[in-house]
């Protein structure tokens, strides 16, 4: 088995490639592989405790009823569905900047000299940046 | 002879550059190079058969493999036939697979 390590750039609810990005990170982990995703930049809000879905007044329709995803419960079940085959570093400084310490159990704070650390230790990167 | 996998995301319609995407691949397949192009997201919409920008996806699939996301596809509505030739759809755990690859390069555009 390999490991994939993946850098992610986006904010959440922002692009499709956030959505393609956990699809990716899913398949290796599905395969039987390692994963380690390192958050940069507003990726970091990806993993934020404080997300709560919503209703939906045009709709009329309550939170319940939308059941919509959100990110954070995404890297959560990464952490509950494979443990011990995902690690997640969320760039500290990038997390202090938007105030996005108060992540999900599992990613932890780390600085871009991990990510080369993984890079240098991995079987692939890749690198999906911001558009 | 290198092995490359290059993961297109954008439609030419939105992003210019996709070109620039498109002639990488044909210039590395070109040096003899194994080059899989991976549309996801709204870089599939020129693979259909009906987009004025499928010429260019055509001459791609003429020189390098190229996939498309099953997901995507089914996203926007676009099945296996409306697909232009040379061109096929293929699940993401397909990038896994090749990412994987003893010494291929992957990049994201």
């Amino acid at each position: 088995m390999a490991t994939l390590t993946v850098a992610l750039m986006d904010p959440p609810y922002e692009t499709p490639a956030t959505t393609t990005a956990f699809r990716i990170i899913d398949s290796a982990l599905q395969k039987g592989h390692s994963v380690n995703v390192f958050a940069y930049e507003g990726a970091v809000n990806l993993a934020m405790a404080g997300q709560a879905p919503h209703a939906n007044p045009v709709k009329g329709t309550t939170a319940e009823e939308e059941d919509h995803p959100t990110t954070k419960d995404w890297v959560a079940s990464l952490f509950t569905t494979y443990p011990g085959k995902v690690q997640w570093i969320n760039c500290g400084l990038c997390a202090d900047e938007r105030g996005a310490n108060d992540a999900v159990p599992g990613p932890v704070r780390g600085s871009p000299k991990e990510f080369v650390e993984w890079i240098n230790a991995s079987d692939q990167t890749l690198v999906i940046p911001a558009k | 002879m290198g092995k490359y996998l290059l993961i297109e995301s954008r439609d030419p319609f939105d992003s210019a550059d996709v070109r620039n995407s498109y002639e990488l691949a044909q210039g590395l397949a070109d040096d003899a190079n194994e080059v899989t192009v991976f549309l996801v997201q709204n870089a599939v919409l020129p693979a259909r058969k009906a987009s004025s920008a499928s010429g260019q996806v055509q001459d791609l699939a003429s020189k390098a493999t190229v996939l498309a996301d099953d997901f995507s596809l089914r996203e926007r509505g676009i099945t296996g036939d409306e697909l232009v030739k040379g061109v096929t759809s293929a699940e993401i755990g397909t990038v896994v697979d090749l990412s994987l690859e003893d010494g291929r390069k992957v990049i994201w555009h």
